[in-house]
């Protein structure tokens, strides 16, 4: 039996559209992982797998976690931009999964900027 | 890198930024050939020729960013200490494929690692990028295709983080059993035959 069948899909589908239908309109948080070569060197894809848990135990429908490329800091990865509805991109620096977390549940949950971690202070 | 699942997460990230909008990743595993090879393709803009020929070079990059590029010159280093070594294809305006070839059993093969992981990357940072991966070890296949997935989905949306963990979890399962000999595993699309 695969593991991966139409039926574990409709299952699958089943299990997740009553939360899915909390999950409509824009987002209003997106956190950028920065995934060059220097990042994932750096321990950005376990920062992002963190992150990932984050969102989903949070039930937030409108934060986006989106991957794109170095932003040319190389020496601070892995770096993340956090951008908030109505505020400035902020830039975290030398993030790891337990960094990660607090900075989702401080600045995304609570809207405190963490400026210790802050990249360019 | 210390997973071969960062190199392929990394590869792939070269081919999203090279604007390809589907990525078709490989990894095939022979027991009797003592082989493991790992093959990225994408349907982005292409590797200029003169890059090609030097993608040993650490300070040879399609960047803007900055002026030295690691990733594929990493990737080469790891397969030629392993016995193997690296193929480069590609066709302006079509696309790219990278074959890493390493001997399996070689004391300095870095282990695959989490290929989970570097998927959940992949689809959940690039919603609208699909994604195709193969997992093959002697005969045996698994294949997650984003494309059908987000079609047998419907209205649910894979990026999800909700959705995507119960896809990974299935994944995982599957490999598992991949991995260990123990279960047949079957591509996806024969799965309503």
């Amino acid at each position: 039996m695969p593991e991966l069948t139409l039926e574990d899909l409709k299952r699958i589908k089943a299990k997740t559209t009553a939360a899915m239908a909390l999950r409509l309109g824009h987002p209003r948080a997106t956190i950028t992982v920065h995934l060059g070569d220097c990042g994932i060197s750096a321990g950005a894809r376990d920062v992002m797998q963190a992150l990932l848990g984050e969102v989903a135990e949070s039930r937030r429908p409108d934060v986006q976690v989106l991957a794109a490329d170095c932003m040319g800091n190389c020496a601070s990865e892995p770096n993340v931009t956090v951008w908030v509805e109505g505020s400035e991109p902020v830039v975290y620096q030398k993030m790891d999964r337990d960094k990660i977390k607090e900075v989702f549940r401080r600045h995304l949950l609570e809207g405190e900027v963490l400026r210790e971690h802050v990249l360019g202070r | 890198m210390r997973e071969l699942s960062l190199h392929i997460l990394d590869i792939a990230e070269n081919g999203i930024r090279a604007g390809a909008d589907r990525v078709a990743i490989r990894v095939e595993e022979s027991s009797a050939g003592d082989r493991l090879t790992l093959c990225v393709e994408d349907n982005g803009s292409g590797l200029p020729e003169d890059k090609i020929a030097r993608i040993d070079d650490p300070f040879v990059t399609t960047r803007t960013t900055r002026r030295v590029g690691l990733g594929l010159s990493l990737l080469a280093a790891a397969s030629r200490r392993c016995e193997g070594d690296i193929r480069v294809e590609s066709i302006r305006g079509k696309g790219t494929r990278i074959t890493a070839a390493f001997r399996r059993s070689h004391i300095d093969r870095a282990p695959l690692g989490d290929v989970v992981a570097t998927m959940e990357a992949l689809v959940l940072g690039h919603p609208h990028i699909d994604f195709c991966y193969t997992h093959r070890v002697d005969g045996e296949e698994f294949v997650m295709d984003t494309h059908d997935l987000k079609k047998e989905l419907g209205g649910l949306s894979l990026s999800d983080p909700l959705v995507w963990r119960r896809i990974a979890e299935a994944m995982r399962r599957a490999l598992g059993a991949l991995a260990s000999g123990s279960a047949p595993s079957l591509p996806l699309e024969d799965a309503d035959a």
